[in-house]
């Protein structure tokens, strides 16, 4: 392990100015992911600046009936926590499923938004990567990468985004709350993560220093929603394939739905095309199947992982149907 | 927590204390002895010993796939503080000739597959050292690699034998004449890729010299191996040489060979004179410590309409590394089990650009036994015959390979008791039809075999005049509960109450004694404990008044009794039942039930026993649905290194496990009449699911593991 210098911040301003001070910082919090990443050499921060002191672990409910989740929130305190089960079941769902028990009670809501791909080439330093050291080559394209993306990926990068949680907020509409020198601003989840283009580099969009402070939820807008996610064993494994999705149904036809795909892409997979042909239309089977291939039309998966795509349909197909017959 | 203790003590330390043992013993005699240490961190591991001026190393692997190191720039590292040495072929240690060259370390600039280890750095810390590895700059001569894979390579070739000293090829009749003519033809391929051991401990050592004689404390299955092993490759007499493996956080046959550790560990000691430890990292073990070679297993079975079988070929394809010859021997059970009058079982191995493979949890047995199991069930499925029938109709009156009598055979019994636990019977043989929503229910059952084996053992007992008895022998107890069975082997022996007995072990300074490996351990340890004692037990018979204050010590070898050639096939049987649910959505597998019944002869240890079986089976159930492992034919080694992408089981894939035994006689083993049983229960469970999977989805996969990907193109939501 290289020699790093550490601060712990009781205030946002104080990790502000401790990160503007020290060119490559990084902040922690959990540290469930930056910390093997510094083990394995990927990460390699001449300063970190702890956050998880810092007093962003609240939830609480906004004015117009949403919610407020703080940045440092455990990822177990929230799957837990009683509004989250009962208004965003998805966003409780996503989090049980993801990582482990102890994993969970570490990492926070900043941190899992912001944890790093697990592809097989990015955590090896002894190998080539663009999104690791820009410009050396993707080996994954050719290599292995069964788990890897299947949509909006580029000739630099295949690497998938592993969280549960950000696919189920991409889904419920979720929107970023970030803290930098110059001031606040609100990126909605959808656009937070980038896809790879030339700069795989860049996972999101956060500006250097700028510190992630709360993600904010608008009151729920489906009926129910609902997260599944396909995977190699019953837990501890990352997506294959996962689903999110809020939907209402009234009088048999869709009147809201909204779609996102996990597993699938170097960002949580807002299914826009497919919630555009879902609107409006009957709420059957035959609709959702038509919907997400519309989608998935624009898929274009590599040797050994062509079969997300049917994955990705018939998990969604059956996540909608489910929904639909809530009562 | 580390603590700092004399670089002196040769014997393994036992903390033990009468009373614990007598409360344990109360409750339930096979409650494990070294448990309170266990789950109070006080059992120190490998690595848990720092001796005063410990040094730490870390090893530097290579980074091509074949090649030659062209130059190390150590100098860079030198001038840094803290660091104390670079290790490269160009200054370490010279070492005497390697019976196992995976052990000549640091010897020559060759590279022969990436992961090797190329350097060694040691540091004041283990900080430093870690920094100074990762910037260690080596230089290669790169060569162009042969990643295989084996399936129709140019370079296969028929070893004259496969692992375990077995011939590579047996035949028997005249198999391709009886295949053809047989009224019921099953011809299958079977895969499985690589599977890594990956022991919850990861190989450490701790080592240093001290009067021109070596300490090691090494994480191995067995420590005088690692002891005769480290006295020749650093040329000195045993007897100057100590390995103690006290407490060992599993091995699954990956510490059953020395490991780079102990050499390394051992070496650079020797090169700066002071004491050096050093742990493996998770990552870097796929590369050093062995693993399960991927096999392709071609299985012809011919048998008349009611599956009674006259031919049966096993042809087993698989790879090695250019470092040595490792033949993973798959078709050897089927030299054992079924009656087979036109018998091929064969292998064919080529040498690549990788990894070495070697011992993990049933060589052989494991990757065999999935493959003529599910061959069988094909048969059931071609005949319409039961599975549990068309086994027993063709049950052998010998060993169909070697014509010997069987000293026991509990496979029927094994079969009929499994199946009526399991609910077997009216089970519907219609593949494909048990629908639930969106998923498919179906059952399946593979028999089970593996090798009674044993060695020459030594062992010392002793009788103190407080009443108390010391039992002494370098067996190890790497997680399985040696310590508490050996102590009831020799409380009964001495008639004595087991709280009396303590048990000695975990050391090459005590009485000389095999590793625990070939589910050989106890057989073999316990035969030797069981004579020490017997011939204590008469010497204070014969003596009259009480006891002298030094005591009385008998020591037994079991040399003699091991070596005698039986007239006997000697195996364990088993029959291993299976339940899964396939999501038709999502291609997930989950087990339901898995159930096995086994005959071994004597169970020893209730509890031990069953931790045995069930942590077998569950590795079967991995090897069957979820550990994949991919070579990565670009860089030559292990994509899934580490245990977030190497999927072991995890407690909720693992459901309603049940392990069951009969009761067997077998008068032809031991003192004991103990079969071994670390191995059996993950023989046959991949094959158990893998039919059941069959009779859930009406298609039959044959290439392991199971995953989502591979049943998905098959099912119908």
């Amino acid at each position: 392990m290289k020699p790093f210098g550490y601060l712990r911040a009781d205030r946002t301003d104080q990790a502000l100015a401790a990160y503007a001070a020290h060119p490559g910082a990084q902040y922690v919090a959990g540290g469930t992911n930056l910390v093997d990443l510094m083990k394995l050499g990927v990460a390699t921060p001449p300063f970190l600046v702890d956050i998880s002191r810092l007093p962003l672990d609240g939830v609480d409910e906004t004015a117009d009936g949403g919610l407020r989740i703080g940045a440092t929130v455990r990822n177990s305190d929230l799957a837990a926590h009683p509004l989250v089960r009962t208004r965003y079941t998805a966003l409780s769902q996503a989090l049980l499923a993801g990582a482990s028990a102890q994993l969970r009670n570490a990492a926070t809501t900043g941190g899992n938004l912001l944890q790093r791909t697990r592809c097989p080439y990015f955590q090896d330093t002894s190998k080539p990567c663009n999104k690791r050291a820009p410009g050396t080559g993707c080996p994954a394209r050719e290599g292995v990468h069964r788990d890897l993306a299947v949509l909006g990926h580029s000739a630099r990068c295949v690497a998938t985004h592993p969280s549960d949680m950000a696919v189920a907020l991409a889904a419920l509409d979720a929107q970023v709350h970030l803290l930098g020198l110059d001031g606040e601003r609100t990126v909605p989840l959808t656009e937070f993560h980038r896809l790879p283009g030339d700069t795989p580099e860049h996972d999101t969009v956060v500006r250097p220093g700028e510190l992630v402070t709360a993600v904010t939820l608008p009151p729920p807008a489906g009926a129910h929603s609902a997260y599944r996610k396909a995977r190699d064993r019953a837990s501890y494994a990352f997506a294959l394939v996962s689903v999110a999705a809020a939907l209402t149904v009234e009088e048999g036809a869709v009147r809201h739905a909204a779609l996102a795909f996990g597993g699938v892409a170097h960002a949580p997979w807002r299914a826009r095309a497919a919630e555009e042909v879902l609107r409006g239309e009957p709420a059957t089977e035959e609709t959702y199947a038509r919907a997400v291939d519309a989608e998935l039309a624009a898929a274009d998966p590599l040797r050994d992982n062509a079969f997300k795509v049917p994955l990705a349909r018939g998990l969604a197909v059956r996540v909608l149907t489910d929904l639909a017959f809530r009562p | 927590m580390p603590t700092n203790s004399p670089p002196q003590v040769p014997a393994a330390p036992e903390e033990d204390t009468a009373e614990r043992r007598d409360a344990a013993d109360r409750r339930d005699p096979d409650a494990r002895r070294d448990a309170g240490q266990k789950v109070t961190g006080t059992a120190r591991y490998a690595a848990e010993h720092t001796p005063p001026g410990c040094l730490h190393a870390v090893p530097v692997p290579a980074t091509v796939a074949r090649g030659e190191v062209t130059a190390v720039h150590a100098d860079e590292l030198l001038r840094r503080p803290g660091v104390q040495a670079v290790l490269s072929h160009t200054n370490a240690p010279r070492l005497g000739e390697a019976e196992d060259p995976t052990l000549a370390l640091l010897q020559t600039a060759r590279v022969p597959h990436r992961g090797w280890y190329v350097a060694l750095v040691v540091a004041d810390t283990l900080e430093n050292a870690r920094a100074a590895a990762d910037d260690l700059r080596i230089e290669y001569a790169t060569e162009e690699h042969d990643p295989g894979p084996p399936a129709g390579h140019p370079g296969l070739y028929a070893p004259e034998e496969a692992n375990g000293g077995h011939p590579g090829l047996r035949e028997r009749g005249d198999f391709d004449a009886a295949f053809a003519t047989s009224a019921v033809r099953v011809d299958a391929t079977y895969t499985m890729t690589a599977q890594h051991n990956h022991p919850m401990e990861p190989h450490a050592a701790t080592a240093w010299w001290e009067d021109d004689a070596l300490t090691v404390y090494d994480s191995s299955q067995g420590a005088t191996k690692v002891r005769d092993v480290l006295a020749q490759l650093f040329q000195m007499p045993r007897h100057r040489v100590t390995v103690v493996s006290a407490y060992v956080g599993g091995g699954f046959g990956s510490k059953g060979t020395p490991r780079p550790q102990a050499v390394l560990a051992s070496m650079a000691a020797l090169h700066l004179g002071r004491p050096v430890k050093l742990a493996l990292p998770r990552r870097e073990l796929a590369a050093v410590v062995g693993h399960r070679a991927p096999t392709v297993q071609r299985v012809r079975i011919g048998a008349d309409s009611d599956g009674v079988i006259s031919a049966l070929a096993h042809e087993v394809v698989t790879q090695t590394s250019t470092v040595k010859e490792f033949v993973e021997q798959a078709a050897v059970p089927a030299r054992t089990m079924y009656t087979s009058p036109h018998s091929r079982t064969s292998h064919h191995v080529v040498a690549l650009d990788v990894p070495t493979p070697s011992w993990m949890r049933a060589p052989g047995e494991a990757s065999g036994m999935y493959a003529l199991e599910a061959a069988m069930d094909e048969l059931a499925v071609a005949t319409g015959v039961d599975p549990v029938e068309l086994r027993l109709r063709n049950e052998p009156d010998t060993e169909p390979d070697s014509g010997r009598p069987f000293s026991s055979r509990g496979l029927p019994e094994c079969l009929r008791q499994g199946a009526r636990l399991f609910g077997w019977e009216g089970r519907d043989p219609r593949p494909g039809v048990r629908r639930a929503g969106d998923r498919l229910t179906g059952t399946g059952v593979a028999a089970s075999t593996y090798p009674y084996l044993l060695s020459p053992s030594s062992a010392s007992a002793h009788a103190a005049p407080d009443g108390t008895h010391l039992v002494r022998l370098a067996a190890t107890d790497i997680g399985t509960g040696a310590r508490t069975v050996l102590a009831r082997i020799a409380a009964e022996a001495l008639d004595v109450p087991p709280a009396s007995v303590r048990v000695e072990l975990g050391s090459s300074a005590l009485p000389r004694a095999p590793l625990a490996g070939g589910s050989s351990g106890t057989s073999s340890w316990g035969w030797a404990v069981h004579k020490a004692c017997t011939a204590l037990a008469g010497m204070v018979r014969a003596h009259s008044g009480p006891l002298p204050p030094e005591g009385l010590t008998a020591r037994a070898d079991t040399a003699e009794e091991a070596g005698r050639e039986s007239p006997y096939a000697r195996h364990a049987f088993g029959a291993q039942f299976a339940e899964v649910d396939v999501d038709t959505v999502t291609g997930e597998v989950r087990v339901r039930r898995l159930l096995g019944v086994f005959a071994t002869g004597r169970v020893l240890s209730r509890r031990t026993a069953r931790s045995q079986f069930i942590g077998g089976m569950t590795m079967g159930l991995g090897m069957a649905l979820t550990e994949s492992s991919t070579l990565d034919p670009a860089f030559g080694d292990f994509a899934e290194r580490d245990l977030a992408s190497y999927h072991v089981p995890v407690c909720a894939d693992v459901p309603a496990l049940e392990a069951h035994w009969i009761d067997e006689e077998d008068p032809h083993l031991n003192a004991m009449g103990s079969k071994g049983i670390g191995e059996i229960g993950i023989v046959g469970t991949a094959a158990a699911i893998a039919n059941a999977v069959h009779h859930a989805v009406g298609v039959r996969l044959r290439d392991l593991p199971l995953t989502p990907d591979r049943l998905l193109p098959h099912l119908r939501a």
